[in-house]
C-alpha cells in the first residue's frame, strides 16, 4: 500500500516538473505578446491614440478613468492613455539606441582587448573597470549633468553606461574562443587580425550578446524612466513615462491614476524584454554548443 | 591571504586614479563655458571671470588637476555655489542618511533574498518556489520610484500606517528601505536559488548525507557555504544599484541624503557639489567591492591561490 | 553457513525521467558475509553504484526504490525511518566514494570533514575527560611542590571518578576531542603529516591524499560494513596500488566487511573473497573469487575475463563482447544479455533465468545450465 502511494506521489512530481516547463514557455509567449503590443503602439501611435497627447484642456484636468478617457487625464487635462502610447516611442527609443551605443563601442573594445591581450587588454579593461566603478544610474546622471538635460543626452548617457557591460562580456567570450582551431586555421590562411576578430570570432559570440542586449534594453528603459522622473531626460511637454510619474506626484492623493498607469506601463515594458531575454537565453544557450564555427 | 590583500589593494590604484580623473573632467567637459553656466544668467562678465579664477578654471589643465588632487588630499572638495558652504560639509551632513538608506536596503535584500532563494531551491517546483520566482520576476521589473509612490499610496495615504517622507524613527525607514531594496532582493533571490540548485547536485553533498548528517545540516553547513560564494559577488554589485536607486528613492521620500543633494545641485548648476557627490558615491562603491572581494577570499579558500 | 551481514533481495529501483522509466535495478539479490570482502563487478551503467547508494537509501532524484528488501544485521533498511537511517549512515554502514576531488567539500577543512562523522555518531565524553586530565597533569608536573599542587591533584581524582557519568560538553570540547580522534584516524590511513592536513583544504592535497581522507571519513566510526564505490577509479595506477594496499591492511586489521564495487577485475582478484557480476540491473553470477576466475559460468563473465589482455599468452585479438549495453527504459525480454550472447537459445528470449548452483557456492543466472 505504501509503495503504491509513494509511486503516485512520485509521478505527480514528475508531471509537475513538466508543467513548469510549459509554464516557462507561457511566460515566453506573454513576453512576446507584450513586446508586440508595445512595438505596435510605438509604430502606429498616430492611429490608435484616442487623443492628441499634447492637447491641453484645463477643464478636464485630473479626471478619473472613464469611458471618455480610459486611463483618465493628467494635471493639464491631457489624456493619459494617449500620452502613454506616444511615450512608448520615447522609451523604446531610449532602450534601443542606448544599447546600440553600448554595442557600437563596447563590442570592439572588448573584442580587441580579449584578442590582443597584454598591454592593450590591461588598458582597455582599466577603462572598463573605471566606468564600472560608478553605479550605472549615477554615471548616466553625471553625464546628463555635464551634457545638459535632454532626451538625446539621456540616450547617450545610458548608452555610455552600458559600454563596459558589453566590453566585459565580449572580452570573456573572445578569450575563451581565442584558442580554438578555427582561429588557427584562419591565421594559417593569412587572414588579418581584424578579419579574424570580426568575421570569425564575433559571430560565435552572438548568443550572449543577443541575450545581454535584450536585457539591457529593459534596464535602459528603466534608467530612461528614472532620468525622466528626476527631470533629467526628455523635457516637458514630451510624454515620457518617468516624467509623467514625476509630475503626478503632487496629485497622488487626489488623482493617483496619473502615477499609477505610466508606472505600470514601465513595468510591463521591462517585463516584456526580460521575459524575451530569458527565453532567448534558454533557446540560444544549448544551441550555442552546437553552433558550428563559421570558417 | 596577506599577499592576496596587498595585490587586491594595488589593483585599485589605477581605478581610483581613473575615477578621480573622470570626476575632475566633469566640470571641464560641460559644453560651452562652464564658468558662465555656473555663474548663471544674471551674472556680469566680471562675475564670470571672478568665478573662473575662484574655481581655478583659468589655469592650464594639468595644473588644475594637480591642484585638484592636492585639495582632495586635504579633504577640500570646493565650495558650493548655492550655499557658499564647503562641499565636504554639505556632503558629510547628508551622507549618513544615504548610508542608512542603502544599508537598510542591503539588509532587506539579503535577509529576504537569501532564505527565499534557499527555500526555493530546496523545494524546487513547489508552490512556494513558483510564487517566490514570480515575485522576484516582478520585483526585477518594477521601477523603484513607482514602487515607492505606490507604497506611499497604500501605506500612507490610504491606510495611514506609515509616514511618507523625511527621515526619523524606524517607521520612516521601512517604506524607503523596501523601495530601494526591491530590485536587489529579486536578484539575490534568483541568484541564491540557482546557486543552491547547482551546489545541491554536487557529489560532496552526497558524502555529507552518507555520513548521517540531518538534512538541515547538509543544506546549511555544506551547501550554503558553497552556494553563497557567487551570491556575495552579486550582492556587492547590487550595492551599486542600491546607491543609484537611493538617488531616486530619496527624491520620492524626501529623504535628506546626498542623492537629493545631487539632483538639486544639478538643476542649480552647482557643479562643485555635483562633482563631490559623484566622487563620494563611486568611492563608496569601490570600497564595498573591495570588502566583497575580501569576504569572497574568506568564503572560498581556493581563490587565494590566484 | 553463517547469516550474511547484508542481504539484498529482489531490489528494484526505477528512475522516472521525461524520456521514460529507467529500470536501473530489476530484482537484485546480493549477500555480504561478516569479515568477508565481496566484489560487485560490471560495466558502466549496469547499476552497481545505484545498488550501493540504495543500501544507504541515498538514491538521487528522480530515482526511487520501488520493491525489495535490504536486510542489514537482520533488519530491513527499507522500512526504517529517515532518522534511523541517519544513525546507520556513517556509523554502521559507511561508503568510500570514487572521485576524491568532487566528493570532498571544497570550503571545509579536511579535519572538519573527517571529524564530522565522529562528532555525529560518537560519544566523546570519555575523550574530553581524558583530555582534561592530561591538561591538569601537565600543569601538576610544572608546579609540583607549590601549594596549588594539592588542589590540582584533587581535581584529577574527581575527574577520574566522574569518568562514568557524562559531563556537560561545550562546543569547544567536542571540537578538540573530535579533532584528536580525526588525527588518530588519519594516522590509521597512513596520511603523511596528519597534523598539518587537518587544517588544509581539499584542493591543497594530492589525489592520493584526498582519497585517504575519504577513506578516513568512512572508517572513522568503525562501521560494520564498508562500501567502496569505485574507490580507485580516478587515481593514477601507482596511487591506486597504494590505496588498495591500504584497504587490504585495514580490512585485515579491523575485520570490517567490505563491498567493493568496481569494473576492474584486477582489483577484484586482489581484494575480494567473493564476486558478483552484474549486468543491466540484475546479478548474473555469484561465486568465490577463485571459482569465478577459474570457471566463469556466465557468457558475459567469460567475455569480461576474455577481454583482459594477458601477458603470459600470445593472443592475436582481444576477445570482445559484441553489441552495447541495453536500453534500460525498454530492456530486452527474458534474459537481459540474450541480444549479445553468442550462445543464446530460444528460451533466453522469453524467460528470465533464475540463479542455479553450478558448483559448490557458485551460482549463475543462465539457461545454459540446469534443467
Amino acid at each position: 500500500m505504501r509503495k503504491i502511494i509513494r509511486r503516485i506521489k512520485w509521478l505527480e512530481k514528475a508531471r509537475l516538473g513538466a508543467f513548469v516547463k510549459i509554464l516557462e514557455n507561457r511566460m515566453a509567449i506573454l513576453g512576446i505578446i507584450i513586446l508586440l503590443a508595445f512595438a505596435f503602439s510605438a509604430v502606429f501611435a498616430d492611429f490608435i491614440s484616442p487623443y492628441d497627447p499634447l492637447h491641453i484642456d484645463l477643464e478636464k484636468m485630473l479626471e478619473k478613468p472613464s469611458t471618455k478617457h480610459i486611463l483618465g487625464t493628467d494635471e493639464l487635462g491631457r489624456d493619459i492613455l494617449s500620452r502613454i502610447i506616444y511615450g512608448t516611442r520615447i522609451s523604446l527609443m531610449i532602450g534601443v539606441i542606448s544599447v546600440i551605443i553600448g554595442l557600437l563601442f563596447g563590442v570592439p573594445l572588448g573584442a580587441v582587448a580579449g584578442y590582443c591581450g597584454g598591454k592593450i587588454d590591461n588598458i582597455f579593461m582599466g577603462i572598463t573597470d573605471v566606468l564600472l566603478s560608478f553605479p550605472s544610474l549615477l554615471l548616466a546622471i553625471a553625464i546628463v549633468a555635464v551634457l545638459g538635460t535632454s532626451l538625446v543626452n539621456a540616450m547617450i548617457a545610458i548608452g555610455i553606461s552600458q559600454i563596459p557591460v558589453f566590453a566585459r562580456l565580449v572580452r570573456g567570450s573572445v578569450l575563451s574562443l581565442k584558442g580554438r582551431e578555427f582561429v588557427e586555421a584562419a591565421k594559417g590562411v593569412g587572414a588579418t587580425n581584424f578579419r579574424i576578430i570580426f568575421s570569425h570570432i564575433l559571430p560565435n559570440c552572438l548568443a550572449p550578446i543577443i541575450v545581454q542586449s535584450t536585457l539591457l534594453i529593459a534596464s535602459g528603459i528603466i534608467a530612461g524612466a528614472g532620468l525622466g522622473f528626476l527631470g533629467l531626460g526628455a523635457q516637458p511637454p514630451t510624454p515620457e513615462w518617468g516624467a509623467m510619474l514625476s509630475r503626478g506626484r503632487i496629485y497622488i492623493r487626489v488623482a493617483p491614476h496619473i502615477c499609477f498607469f505610466p508606472g505600470l506601463t514601465i513595468m510591463l515594458a521591462v517585463l516584456g524584454f526580460n521575459l524575451l531575454g530569458d527565453v532567448l537565453r534558454d533557446v540560444l544557450d544549448p544551441r550555442l554548443r552546437m553552433l558550428k564555427a563559421r570558417i | 591571504m596577506l599577499a592576496y590583500l596587498v595585490r587586491r589593494l594595488l589593483r585599485i590604484i589605477p581605478t581610483l586614479f581613473g575615477i578621480l580623473l573622470i570626476v575632475f573632467l566633469m566640470i571641464r567637459l560641460v559644453p560651452g563655458d562652464p564658468a558662465r553656466i555656473m555663474a548663471g544668467e544674471q551674472a556680469t562678465a566680471e562675475d564670470v571671470e571672478n568665478l573662473r579664477r575662484q574655481l581655478g578654471l583659468d589655469k592650464p589643465i594639468h595644473t588644475q588637476f594637480l591642484i585638484y588632487l592636492a585639495s582632495l588630499l586635504q579633504g577640500d572638495l570646493g565650495i558650493s555655489l548655492r550655499t557658499r558652504q564647503p562641499v565636504m560639509s554639505e556632503i558629510l551632513t547628508r551622507f549618513p542618511a544615504t548610508l542608512e538608506l542603502s544599508v537598510a536596503g542591503m539588509f532587506v535584500s539579503i535577509l529576504i533574498g537569501v532564505p527565499a532563494g534557499v527555500i526555493s531551491a530546496v523545494r524546487r517546483y513547489s508552490i512556494s518556489d513558483n510564487i517566490a520566482m514570480l515575485i522576484a520576476l516582478f520585483g526585477l521589473c518594477t521601477p523603484a520610484f513607482w514602487l515607492g509612490l505606490m507604497l506611499i499610496l497604500l501605506f500612507s495615504v490610504t491606510l495611514g500606517w506609515l509616514p511618507a517622507a523625511e527621515r526619523g524613527g524606524i517607521e520612516h525607514l521601512i517604506l524607503p528601505a523596501i523601495t530601494v531594496g526591491m530590485v536587489s532582493t529579486a536578484i539575490i533571490t534568483r541568484q541564491t536559488r540557482s546557486s543552491m540548485l547547482e551546489v545541491i547536485t554536487q557529489d560532496y553533498i552526497t558524502t555529507a548525507r552518507a555520513k548521517g548528517n540531518p538534512e538541515k545540516v547538509v543544506i546549511l553547513k555544506h551547501a550554503l557555504k558553497n552556494a553563497l560564494i557567487p551570491v556575495v559577488t552579486i550582492a556587492g554589485l547590487q550595492f551599486g544599484t542600491l546607491l543609484g536607486g537611493a538617488i531616486l528613492t530619496e527624491t520620492v521620500f524626501a529623504w535628506p541624503g546626498i542623492g537629493r543633494l545631487l539632483v538639486d545641485s544639478i538643476f542649480a548648476r552647482d557643479y562643485p557639489v555635483v562633482q563631490g557627490v559623484v566622487l563620494f558615491f563611486s568611492l563608496s562603491f569601490v570600497l564595498v567591492n573591495l570588502f566583497v572581494d575580501i569576504l569572497y577570499a574568506y568564503l572560498d579558500p581556493r581563490i587565494v591561490y590566484d | 553457513m553463517t547469516e550474511p551481514l547484508l542481504s539484498i533481495r529482489n531490489l528494484k529501483v526505477h528512475f522516472y525521467t521525461y524520456a521514460g522509466i529507467v529500470k536501473a535495478l530489476d530484482g537484485v539479490d546480493l549477500d555480504v558475509y561478516r569479515e568477508e570482502t565481496s566484489g560487485l563487478v560490471g560495466e558502466t551503467g549496469c547499476g552497481k553504484s545505484v545498488t550501493s547508494l540504495s543500501i544507504l537509501r541515498l538514491v538521487p532524484n528522480p530515482g526511487k526504490i520501488v520493491e525489495g528488501k535490504i536486510l542489514f544485521q537482520g533488519e530491513n533498511l527499507l522500512e526504517k525511518s529517515e532518522e534511523e537511517m541517519r544513525e546507520i549512515r556513517g556509523r554502521k554502514i559507511a561508503m568510500i566514494f570514487q572521485d576524491p576531488m568532487t566528493y570532498l567539500n571544497p570550503v571545509l577543512t579536511i579535519g572538519d570533514q573527517v571529524a564530522e562523522a565522529i562528532t555525529l555518531h560518537q560519544d566523546l565524553s570519555e575523550e574530553v575527560i581524558r583530555m582534561r586530565i592530561d591538561e591538569l597533569q601537565k600543569k601538576h608536573e610544572q608546579i609540583y611542590s607549590s601549594p596549588n599542587a594539592e588542589k590540582i591533584r584533587a581535581k584529577i581524582e574527581k575527574l577520574y571518578l566522574t569518568k562514568k557519568a557524562s559531563p556537560k560538553l561545550s562546543w569547544w570540547d567536542v571540537k578538540k576531542a573530535s579533532m584528536k580522534r580525526a588525527l588518530q584516524v588519519l594516522n590509521l590511513v597512513r596520511m603523511p603529516y596528519p597534523e598539518r592536513i587537518l587544517n588544509l583544504y581539499p584542493h591543497e592535497l594530492s589525489g592520493g591524499m584526498r582519497q585517504r581522507a575519504l577513506i578516513a571519513m568512512s572508517i572513522s566510526c568503525n562501521p560494520s560494513l564498508l562500501i567502496a564505490d569505485e574507490a580507485t577509479t580516478f587515481l593514477d595506477v601507482t596511487i591506486q596500488a597504494q590505496i588498495l594496499h591500504l584497504l587490504n591492511e585495514l580490512r585485515q586489521e579491523t575485520k570490517t566487511s567490505m563491498l567493493i564495487v568496481t569494473h576492474d577485475l584486477g582489483i577484484v582478484a586482489e581484494m575480494c573473497d567473493r564476486v558478483l557480476t552484474m549486468y543491466a540491473g540484475v546479478i548474473i553470477e555469484c561465486a568465490k573469487t577463485r571459482s569465478l576466475f577459474k570457471n566463469p559460468a556466465h557468457p558475459y563473465t567469460r567475455g569480461l575475463l576474455g577481454a583482459i589482455p594477458k601477458l603470459h599468452q600470445k593472443v592475436e585479438k582481444l576477445e570482445m563482447i559484441p553489441g552495447t549495453v541495453p536500453d534500460l527504459i525498454h530492456p530486452p525480454a527474458g534474459c537481459k544479455f540474450h541480444p549479445r550472447c553468442l550462445l543464446a537459445k530460444d528460451i533466453c528470449k522469453v524467460e528470465r533465468p533464475g540463479m542455479i548452483e553450478v558448483e559448490s557456492n557458485h551460482f549463475v543466472a543462465c539457461h545454459l545450465y540446469g534443467a
